[in-house]
């Protein structure tokens, strides 16, 4: 090859390359101007704490808000016990050569790429189906009162969904515990319990926090676990018991967004909504990266 | 016949020991009697078995799963693996130092306490005393004295060290396992930590683990030569700086290998 050739090939590849890069930069810029444009002038007060009205054409969000919180704090206070504890089994417990850890780690991973539409159908058919009816066959409900879609079942369906993210971030969190510490605990007589009380999940905290946030922002964005198992097309009340239905942010959006009579006058509260929904996983993965970096600089203090 | 001088009771014996990770023999049949209120040194080239069989005494090994032993070890003529024996109490009589400082990132105090608290240690008061004691017996509460609650981790690198020896003082061990304590340190604080060892042997059964001959020499009572996984010799400090048995003990100690 000639040398001009060669520099013409070099130079395409790494002019592709960067062009690749800034298309990120590039996509991530139009969505955000193209929602911030359509929605700040909607994000009022008013929106943020009034139901939908008029047919969906007019109102607020409150009731999609408030559904969303309740999901995504159920969700999280179902997977933190879960995924914290199997994480603990996998990395403090289980022998390293153990077959049961190996299938595990196999299974979280495979967790983590089913699609989650499949979520929502296993959510609809074990937790609504088979542990709701069975429930309500043991308490001899008459009609349908727990095999029915509602604010418990949709949160437990999003917890199997980001089980994977709490699992790998606590077990990373435990990995960066220094073995000297755990060695030291040990020499002092402190039993294997104690020590992952007192020295190792203290030391693993901000991780597994992190991984919690991670999970809660990933989660309270799903919208296809829930369709079948919780979420509801409009609501004017708030759900007020465990088997209530509730509405949900995304769910309100693509509801705005295909279902509407008259898309001119759905158009500002779905760029509103949208607005919010980001805003809300943006907040939720800052924190995340604020415990993150804020963890790194303590640990490189502490060497 | 002449006067002996009495012979100090043995606290620790190994006998026999050999000690493989997976088929790789560590130590090989090692007997070795460790006189009681005595500093005892482990001298040796790199990957000689002397830190290994330091990490026997008080079964840190055991945390090595492909670890295994045959031969005994004794503690005041008891053996430490009987089935009797569980290894918690094992290592509050048989306390550790490690090479590098490990204080965890807690407060001074919460440190040097954590072996007490993790003992059923309750009473604040009592928390209080054990921990002042400690710290002064390691030379430390005069610098630390007014910043107790502040992290461990703002300590210098000798600080650090002279905490880790207050916080394995603190449970009251019967004995003392020091591997390197000083080799991350600078001459000041190395010089303080050999001074605390001096000071500590009268109440306290010291093994040292060391690389620093000079250091051996200084602080110990008695000296044990490793070599490839063997005790080679072991004896009287004086006697194996000066006047060894074995010519590979005054080849290494000479500084002809090692």
């Amino acid at each position: 090859m000639k040398h001009a050739t060669r520099r013409a090939v070099g130079a395409t590849f790494s002019s592709l390359t960067g062009l690749a890069a800034i298309l990120i930069i590039v996509m991530l810029a139009v969505i955000l101007l193209d929602v911030l444009q359509g929605g700040v002038g909607h994000v009022t007060w008013q929106f943020l704490t009034e139901p939908p009205s008029d047919g969906m054409m007019g109102g607020g969000i409150f009731p999609a808000l408030y559904g969303t919180a309740a999901l995504t704090l159920l969700m999280t206070l179902a997977v933190m016990p879960v995924g914290v504890f199997t994480a603990v089994y996998l990395h403090e417990y289980a022998p390293p050569d153990s077959r049961m850890a190996r299938w595990v780690r196999v299974a979280v991973v495979n967790l983590a790429g089913v699609p989650s539409i499949v979520f929502g159908l296993f959510g609809l058919g074990f937790f609504i189906h088979f542990i709701g009816g069975g429930l309500d066959r043991a308490l001899g409900y008459q009609e349908l009162h727990w095999a029915q879609p509602g604010l418990l079942w949709a949160s437990l369906t999003l917890a199997v969904l980001t089980l994977p993210v709490v699992i790998v971030s606590t077990e990373e969190a435990l990995r960066a515990v220094p073995l000297d510490h755990r060695t030291a605990s040990l020499a002092l007589g402190a039993t294997q319990s104690q020590t992952l009380m007192r020295v190792v999940l203290p030391g693993a905290l901000p991780g597994i926090l992190t991984g919690a946030v991670l999970a809660v922002s990933r989660g309270a964005g799903e919208v296809a676990p829930i369709l079948f198992t919780g979420a509801a097309y409009f609501l004017p009340d708030l759900p007020s018991s465990l088997n209530s239905q509730f509405m949900h942010l995304g769910y309100h959006t693509y509801v705005l967004a295909t279902q509407s009579p008259d898309v001119e006058a759905t158009r500002p509260l779905l760029y509103a909504t949208v607005l919010v929904l980001l805003l809300l996983t943006f907040a939720l993965n800052l924190v995340a990266v604020i415990i993150r970096t804020r963890t790194r600089r303590k640990a490189a203090n502490a060497y | 016949m002449p006067l002996q001088p009495p012979s100090p009771r043995i606290k620790m014996e190994s006998r026999e020991l050999t000690l493989r990770y997976g088929t790789k023999v560590a130590i090989n049949k090692v007997s070795l009697a460790i006189p009681e209120r005595q500093v005892m040194a482990l001298i040796g080239p790199s990957g000689c078995g002397k830190s290994t069989f330091l990490r026997a005494l008080n079964r840190m090994n055991d945390l090595i799963p492909s670890s295994n032993h045959t031969g005994t070890i004794l503690l005041d003529g008891m053996s430490i693996h009987e089935r009797s024996v569980d290894v918690v109490d094992l290592r509050r009589r048989v306390g550790m130092v490690f090479q590098k400082s490990n204080p965890f990132p807690k407060s001074i105090f919460e440190n040097v306490a954590y072996g007490l608290r993790v003992g059923g240690m309750k009473n604040r008061g009592e928390l209080a005393g054990r921990v002042e004691r400690s710290l002064r017996n390691a030379a430390l509460w005069d610098e630390v004295k007014d910043r107790l609650e502040d992290s461990a981790l703002g300590l210098s690198g000798g600080q650090q060290q002279r905490l880790c020896i207050a916080r394995a003082m603190a449970v009251e061990p019967e004995v003392l396992l020091m591997d390197e304590p000083a080799s991350a340190l600078d001459p000041i604080a190395t010089a303080k930590i050999e001074e605390l060892i001096h000071e500590l042997k009268s109440t306290y059964t010291i093994v040292i683990v060391t690389h620093n001959m000079q250091q051996a020499a200084r602080v110990s009572d008695q000296t044990a030569f490793f070599y490839m996984g063997e005790l080679v010799e072991c004896g009287r400090t004086e006697q194996i700086f000066t006047n060894p048995r074995e010519r590979r003990t005054e080849d290494y100690v000479t500084g002809k290998f090692g």
